[in-house]
């Protein structure tokens, strides 16, 4: 099955009654269900352990519900197999983890102009796209000569380079200092929107979460509404 | 004591999570002590035993006095005996007979048999009195009679009372086994017979081998022995035991100290596998140890926790190598022999004896080398600054201090000075330290070279579309060449040194091929058993054979025996007839020869000497040289140097008529057949045996004896080639540890990548094509060091070990055959290594995250 047939322009994410528990057999979630529509931005919120990473996991594809059904635009991801899963991440994802994870010993550029590569078109973006996330003229540098927060935009900037239809970001600042942590999560937003992404963002953070159009509360009942601050 | 737990729990704790590599690491070391503990030993019994063996043959004596020929005139015992401050003389003939039966075996038909005065030895060599059947005390003096040790009966398949045939010459001679030499050392082979009667029946009368002395108490030994030497003159040598030792030594030495210097090989090889899992541990605890820093531990406590790690690395490894190593060494001396089959030591039966000194130095070498291999990353360790070294990313640029440029070019530059420098004590030392500079500097350099080709490489082909998999794995390669140099520190040591010894050997195989083709043009050669001083072919006998049928062409060789330093082993001289017009058509001659034009006339006959006599003589073209042949030493011109595979302490060829006008000795041992167009070779032999004397000839094809000299060469090598093959499994050994780590050490990149969306296989590709990149690098590079390793081998080492030299000739398909091999292997380890990688959970590879 092709990814690009899975994902249609439309981007609706649906969670239909997920349950998951861990290896021990402790519940994370159960009979969770939510839809997120296209260009939404929210941010997830909820206590330690109560299955926030575990939610992003399944809809990234990396873990597969006990029962109920994630589908993207009307197509079930626990029915991709791995190949498909992987191309569908590749293609249509975009990922910004808390530790960066960007490559030590490829230059920004390179380390931005990854899923170009990986996705078989051309990086002539990539100087563009340093430059929105604030690194101009520095795309020869190496990780180990940038800052946490710089690292951190180039990050986001992997994440955006292709373009993809949804931004899955866990805890991005939760390395940054307060500072940094907003404007980087103004970075994000203002990429997320420039792009008309669909993105999630987890985090403990009433602050960054505050920067999403919509805050849901993970609870063991379910996601909730949080009224904005 | 807080602080020991704290060191334990750190130990433990590494060697549990990453056991693999730590036994990779162990059985390196394990091997590599155990080869080179177990060549050592068998070295050691083998020459131990045959010092032994020469030895028991002296008895008790205190001097003695040889000819400088293998023989003289027995008028000189009279004197000696009479000397004053000697107390006893014993007279001795020893010869080395021909065994019918056992000619088909060239180089192992010989029995020793030694003629002695029963009742002077009963006081100097009483191991060597013969034990007759009882009431047949007579025996011992009889003329037919013949004792024979126990090794010997085995070997000759004879009992008491059975009788034996020998060849004397021409001749046959028929001897009764009258009892054993029980005192003789085990798998010794030698003969006693009644010293009249041996030198009547194998035609000796009047000639001795030695006199025995034994000296009065209170004489000075050396004082007697240098006034003794001069009232000799110069025809006649006066040695001690030490003289012999250190004849015995020297015969071996360089044999010896060759195959050590290989087993040592596989130990090094092990040295660059412990530095790997040594500094890839230190990458990998980077940040655990920075903590430590940080919470409070000090440089030294740091420093001495790598040090720790080390040592015990090397106590366990080099502990269960002591132990591999003599099982190895009884092994193989049960199956092998002492000489490990390459006949160095023939007639002897060694024991393995476990040394505690011994194998205590080797205990060190191998703590030593483990150690060695430890400190350069302990020091990195503890100089990281902490701060920094929390920071993930500064990895590489931390193992990069591990191999700085200047210490590359300071080992490559002392390589290079010291091949210019000459042997000590005749042995190739600063040719070895070279090759392990050679080595050193050159996988010193590998990351910077790896760095360079790959950064070219990659701004090759950065305009092009080469796809996410080559630019990651190109560019790992070219950013981070380091942590990958590190794993092939291991492989390109032992490939190295495979491509080294592969272009000596073929080097020194070929050469030996040509050589072989050089001196043995003839169809057929036929030797006869030499009468001690004389060659086996008397004038009738030589008649006989020229005047035979189907020949085209007959030539005569002499052949002898000259001891020209008391402390070498003897050199040996070639009669024969020589092209006057141009040596080198006769004799395989280097470049180093008088124009036959050149040769001044009526002044001292021309020799030709071998390379050896140049190294151990200092024998040069154009310099007059003193030899004892004829009745006195006569003075020879030297007038060209030769290439002899066939004898390292020396050999010396002058014409046949030159020697027979100075000695008018007019026998020879060997004689030359060429065969006339149309002949049948299985003819000509049958009517050699036609002739009266013919059962005792022995008759060799000039292509069974090329095949048999190449069988023995190829043997003498097996034990290298199987060096060699230890040094590089523990090489791949080498590359599946640090692969192995260094993969599941970057389970965090392959997490975020499978994220992003890499697939498992594009994984597996990236690593491929890592290994695989790599290790062509290393092949190439393991192929120039290989090569200037090799230049080493064959202009310096082997010429001063050996004293002899050879043409390069390179082994191409065999070089490309190993250099596949080693390629594929050295991927599908990295794909195996990945394997584990990618089969972890990809969220837990970044759950600090998520």
């Amino acid at each position: 099955m092709n990814s690009k047939d899975t994902v249609a322009s439309s981007n609706r994410l649906e969670l239909c009654n997920i349950t998951k528990a861990y290896a021990e057999g402790r519940k994370v979630l159960t009979n969770l269900s939510y839809t997120l529509n296209a260009g939404e931005y929210v941010a997830i919120m909820g206590e330690s352990g109560v299955g926030k990473s575990t939610l992003l996991n399944l809809i990234a594809g990396l873990d597969t519900p006990d029962s109920g059904e994630i589908r993207i635009n009307g197509i079930a991801i626990s029915s991709l197999d791995d190949d498909a899963a992987t191309r569908l991440r590749r293609e249509q994802f975009g990922f910004i983890f808390q530790a960066f994870h960007v490559l030590p010993h490829l230059t920004l550029s390179q380390n931005v102009a990854l899923p170009l590569l990986l996705n078989g078109v051309a990086t002539d973006r990539v100087e563009q796209m340093l430059e929105q996330v604030g690194l101009q003229g520095r795309g020869h540098h190496f990780p180990r000569q940038l800052s946490g927060g710089e690292l951190q935009r180039v990050a986001i900037a992997r994440a955006l380079i292709h373009q993809p239809k949804l931004v899955l970001a866990d805890e991005p600042t939760g390395n940054l200092d307060p500072d940094t942590a907003h404007e980087i999560l103004q970075l994000i937003r203002a990429e997320i929107k420039a792009n008309d992404a669909t993105a999630i963002l987890v985090t403990h953070s009433h602050a960054a979460a505050a920067t999403a159009d919509r805050v849901l509360n993970l609870t063991k009942d379910g996601l909730h509404p949080v009224s904005a601050q | 004591m807080k602080t020991a737990s704290l060191s334990r729990w750190l130990l433990l704790g590494e060697w549990r999570a990453h056991w693999v590599q730590v036994m990779v690491a162990l059985i390196a070391i394990t091997i590599g002590v155990a080869m080179a503990f177990s060549i050592h030993l068998i070295n050691t019994a083998a020459f131990n035993e045959f010092s032994a063996a020469n030895k028991s043959l002296s008895g008790q004596s205190d001097l003695q006095v040889h000819g400088r020929k293998g023989f003289f005139d027995e008028s000189l015992y009279p004197l000696l005996a009479n000397t004053e401050g000697v107390a006893l003389a014993n007279p001795v003939l020893e010869l080395d007979i021909a065994v019918p039966d056992k000619l088909q075996n060239r180089n192992d038909h010989k029995l020793k048999i030694i003629g002695i005065d029963m009742f002077r030895a009963a006081r100097i060599s009483p191991d060597l009195l013969g034990l007759p059947a009882e009431g047949k005390t007579l025996d011992r003096l009889a003329s037919d009679t013949i004792f024979l040790s126990p090794a010997a009966m085995e070997w000759l398949q004879v009992e008491q009372d059975d009788l034996l045939q020998l060849h004397a010459g021409l001749e046959t001679i028929t001897l009764r086994v009258a009892g054993g030499l029980v005192r003789a050392r085990m798998g010794q082979r030698i003969a006693v017979m009644d010293i009249g009667a041996a030198q009547w029946r194998f035609q000796q009368l009047g000639l001795l081998s030695r006199v025995e002395l034994k000296l009065q108490d209170g004489i000075n030994h050396a004082a007697f022995k240098a006034k003794l030497a001069e009232e000799l003159g110069e025809s006649y040598w006066v040695a001690e035991l030490a003289d012999q030792e250190t004849r015995v030594a020297n015969m071996s030495r360089a044999y010896r100290v060759n195959l050590n210097m290989l087993a040592l090989v596989a130990l090094f090889t092990g040295s660059f596998l412990v530095f790997s899992t040594q500094a890839l541990s230190v990458i990998r605890r980077r940040q655990q140890f920075a903590l430590l820093r940080v919470l409070g531990f000090t440089r030294q406590q740091l420093l001495r926790q790598m040090i720790t790690e080390g040592a015990i690395l090397g106590v366990i490894g080099s502990v269960l190598g002591l132990s591999l190593g003599y099982a190895i060494a009884v092994l193989a001396i049960q199956f092998l022999g002492g000489d490990l089959g390459s006949s160095f030591f023939p007639g002897i039966k060694p024991s393995i004896y476990f040394d505690p000194l011994t194998a205590w130095i080797f205990f060190l070498i191998g703590l030593m080398v483990t150690m060695s291999g430890s400190i350069m990353p302990a020091l990195e360790a503890a100089r990281a600054k902490p701060a920094l070294a929390l920071r993930s990313g500064s990895e590489d640029a931390a193992m990069s201090k591990l191999s700085p440029p200047w210490f590359a070019l300071i080992c490559l530059s002392l390589a290079l000075l010291f091949t210019q420098l000459p042997p000590i004590f005749e042995l190739p030392v600063f040719g070895y330290l070279a090759i392990a500079l050679l080595l050193i500097g050159g996988i010193a350099l590998m990351p910077r070279f790896a760095a360079w080709v790959f950064s070219v490489l990659l701004a090759k082909w950065r305009h092009a579309r080469i796809g996410a998999v080559s630019t990651l794995a190109l560019a790992r390669l070219a950013n981070a060449p380091n942590q990958a140099a590190i794993a092939l520190g291991g492989i390109l040591a032992s490939f190295s040194l495979m491509v080294a010894m592969a272009i000596m050997v073929t080097s020194f195989r070929v050469s030996v091929n040509d050589w072989l083709g050089h001196v043995l043009p003839a169809d057929l050669y036929v030797r006869a058993a030499s009468l001690g001083d004389q060659g086996g072919f008397q004038s009738d006998a030589q008649k006989a054979i020229a005047e035979l049928p189907g020949f085209d062409r007959v030539d005569f060789f002499r052949t002898q025996q000259l001891i020209l330093d008391a402390s070498r082993p003897e050199i040996t001289l070639i009669a024969r007839p020589i092209d006057q017009a141009d040596p080198s058509n006769t004799i395989p001659m280097t470049d180093d020869m008088m124009a036959p034009a050149a040769l001044p006339e009526d002044l001292a006959p021309p020799i030709w000497v071998s390379e050896a006599m140049v190294d151990l003589y200092g024998y040069s073209v154009g310099k007059k040289v003193s030899l004892p042949i004829g009745a006195t030493s006569n003075e020879f011109l030297v007038a060209g140097v030769w290439r002899d595979y066939g004898r390292q302490f020396g050999a010396v060829q002058m014409q046949l008529a030159d020697y027979q006008k100075l000695t008018g000795d007019l026998s020879v041992n060997t004689v030359a057949l060429w065969l006339q167009a149309g002949m049948i070779l299985d003819e000509a032999i049958e009517n050699l045996r036609r002739l009266p004397f013919g059962g005792a000839l022995e008759i060799s094809k000039s292509g069974d004896i090329r095949a048999l000299s190449l069988e023995i060469f190829d043997r003498s090598f097996a034990v290298t080639y199987l060096l060699e093959l230890v040094a590089v499994v523990i090489g791949l050994l080498g590359v599946a540890a640090s692969f192995s780590a260094q993969t599941l050490a970057r389970a965090k990149e392959f997490g975020m990548l499978r994220h992003i969306g890499v697939m498992r296989r594009q994984i597996f590709a990236i690593l491929a094509a890592e290994g695989g990149l790599l290790t062509a690098l290393g092949l190439v590079l393991g192929f120039v060091l290989g090569w200037g390793i090799s230049l080493i081998l064959v202009f310096i080492v082997n010429p001063q070990s050996f004293h002899w030299t050879m043409q390069l000739h390179l082994p191409w398909g065999w070089l490309a055959i190993i250099a596949v091999i080693m390629l594929v292997s050295a991927v599908l380890t990295a794909l195996l290594a990945g394997r584990r990688a990618v089969s972890g959970n990809v969220i837990r590879a970044v759950r600090e995250d998520w």
